[in-house]
């Protein structure tokens, strides 16, 4: 915990690499954002009031105790004609705390596969670490996500700004949020545990898994637990989980199961293909009438 | 402690027994014409005594059918964990199964003969794949890998599976009537190619 004479704001920076402002966005919607903010000094952020100016960012005048990096790194960008390796090293040196907002600055995401020569995270081009701040990797905090929730990133900086320490995973993303799977939580679990598949986007009824792409028995994200604007989720609201918070993400064709001859190339994370498929044909035996029809009738 | 050992040894050892027995004697006479008392005299053992290792002729039956899939199955794993070729595999798993008709041709037929034709035994316990799931699961297992290394084409499992096991089926079939003008082994290699290349990726 800080001590209470420490307690002066923390200043925050916030860069962008390549971008489409999904983080920003995302972040915006934080329902306790007005109080988080009023524990930071907001030194620079692209959408915020700043205490600082673009001029004085740019020219590496700056400093900070977090600082916050959205979008995937490329060495040939520039931000006001200053390469990004350049921003990077100046505030990921003197900053005490990295946080890579979102899936592209943390492993590349999805500008790594648009360009992935060049594109990758601050520390990992997916699970490789060969991204520019991996010589201080240890203060690098992934929050990956396409966006990021929320809320993992309130977590996050309400942990700093109270001196707790953050256990993270080997891909540097915190244990807290990212221990669990997308999958727990989830209210279809009924309909994977009796193997009865959803045919259609947008219903209650029905597990995504089987057919529409569902990625939530191998990401881990706690989406299912930590609601996104504290009220749903994507699979809640009858869209597959597309992994986003994995560094293998994006994948090709997220709103398709991968399968051969009808089984699934991929299951659930840490259990061994033959004992899923056992488990599952024996629970695809049973008809269970009630998972069949609608919850309610149309 | 090593009476306890030797008595548990031994009641295994009687149960195998009646195993053998049964699938013997349900193979040849059929499920309904085969009696308890048939399968103790068999054994050697009272009716009395049969009934310490089962409850009913119905739960023999079940058994006997996860012993086959058990059987089975642990030998098309090991043809999966091995080393071959989506192709060796295939003739690895032809050769198998006609060597288990050959050498103890009261499984396949208990399979054929009993399980697939008197349903009614297996309706309350046996539903779907639950008694053979272990053999079920093994040709997953490898038409999953077939499918990932590029070798078998992508299409619906049953399909597949059907086309497979229906195929060493009949010709067991043909051979327990001794339809066959030659010896089963004779035909291993014709029929795994025949499945492989209607399996394989064109």
């Amino acid at each position: 915990m800080r001590s209470e004479s420490s307690k002066q704001k923390l200043r925050l920076i916030w860069l962008q690499g390549v971008t489409c402002n999904g983080n920003t966005h995302s972040f915006l919607n934080l329902s306790y954002l007005p109080q988080l903010l009023s524990r930071y000094e907001i030194v620079y952020h692209p959408s915020l009031p700043s205490s600082s100016t673009q001029d004085k960012i740019y020219t590496l005048k700056e400093a900070c105790d977090v600082f916050v990096f959205e979008g995937a790194y490329d060495p040939l960008m520039r931000r006001c004609d200053v390469l990004l390796s350049d921003l990077l090293e100046h505030y990921g040196t003197q900053a005490d705390f990295i946080i890579s907002a979102g899936s592209c600055a943390s492993f590349g995401g999805m500008f790594k596969a648009s360009a992935p020569e060049r594109n990758s995270g601050l520390i990992f081009d997916g699970t490789e670490q060969i991204g520019p701040l991996r010589p201080i990797y240890e203060k690098v905090i992934n929050l990956s996500g396409c966006p990021i929730h929320p809320e993992w990133l309130g977590y996050t900086l309400s942990m700093i700004a109270d001196g707790h320490k953050i256990q993270t995973d080997e891909l540097h993303r915190p244990l807290e949020l990212y221990s669990d799977l997308a999958h727990h939580g989830c209210t279809r679990n009924e309909y994977f545990e009796w193997k009865v598949d959803s045919k259609q986007f947008g219903v209650k009824e029905g597990c995504l898994y089987y057919a529409q792409g569902c990625r939530g028995p191998m990401t881990h994200a706690s989406c299912n637990h930590i609601l996104w604007n504290e009220v749903s989720s994507k699979t809640r609201s009858g869209s597959p989980c597309f992994g986003c918070t994995e560094p293998d993400f994006p994948r090709r064709d997220l709103f398709v199961t991968k399968t051969n001859m009808s089984i699934p190339a991929d299951v659930p994370l840490g259990i061994s293909k033959r004992a899923y498929l056992t488990m599952a044909g024996v629970a695809k035996t049973f008809k269970i009438k009630r998972l069949e029809g609608r919850l309610i009738d149309d | 402690m090593k009476v306890v050992v030797l008595a548990r040894r031994l009641k295994a050892e009687r149960k195998e027994n009646i195993i053998s027995a049964a699938l013997s004697l349900f193979s040849k006479e059929g499920f309904h014409a085969t009696t308890i008392p048939d399968i103790a005299e068999k054994v050697g053992m009272s009716v009395g005594n049969f009934y310490n290792y089962f409850s009913s002729k119905e739960t023999l039956a079940k058994e006997l059918i996860l012993y086959i899939s058990t059987y089975l199955g642990d030998r098309i794993k090991a043809i999966n964990e091995g080393p071959l070729t989506t192709e060796e595999k295939i003739a690895a798993i032809v050769t198998m199964y006609f060597k288990i008709a050959e050498e103890r041709p009261e499984m396949i037929e208990y399979f054929l003969r009993i399980y697939l034709s008197n349903r009614e035994v297996f309706r309350d316990g046996c539903e779907g794949i639950i008694c053979v799931s272990s053999f079920v699961t093994e040709m997953m297992i490898f038409f999953d890998d077939g499918v990932s290394s590029g070798d078998l084409r992508d299409q619906d499992f049953f399909s597949a599976f059907g086309l497979f096991m229906g195929y060493l089926g009949g010709m067991v079939f043909l051979f327990g009537e001794k339809i066959l003008p030659e010896p089963l082994n004779t035909y291993e290699a014709p029929i795994s190619d025949n499945i492989y290349n209607a399996l394989r990726v064109i």
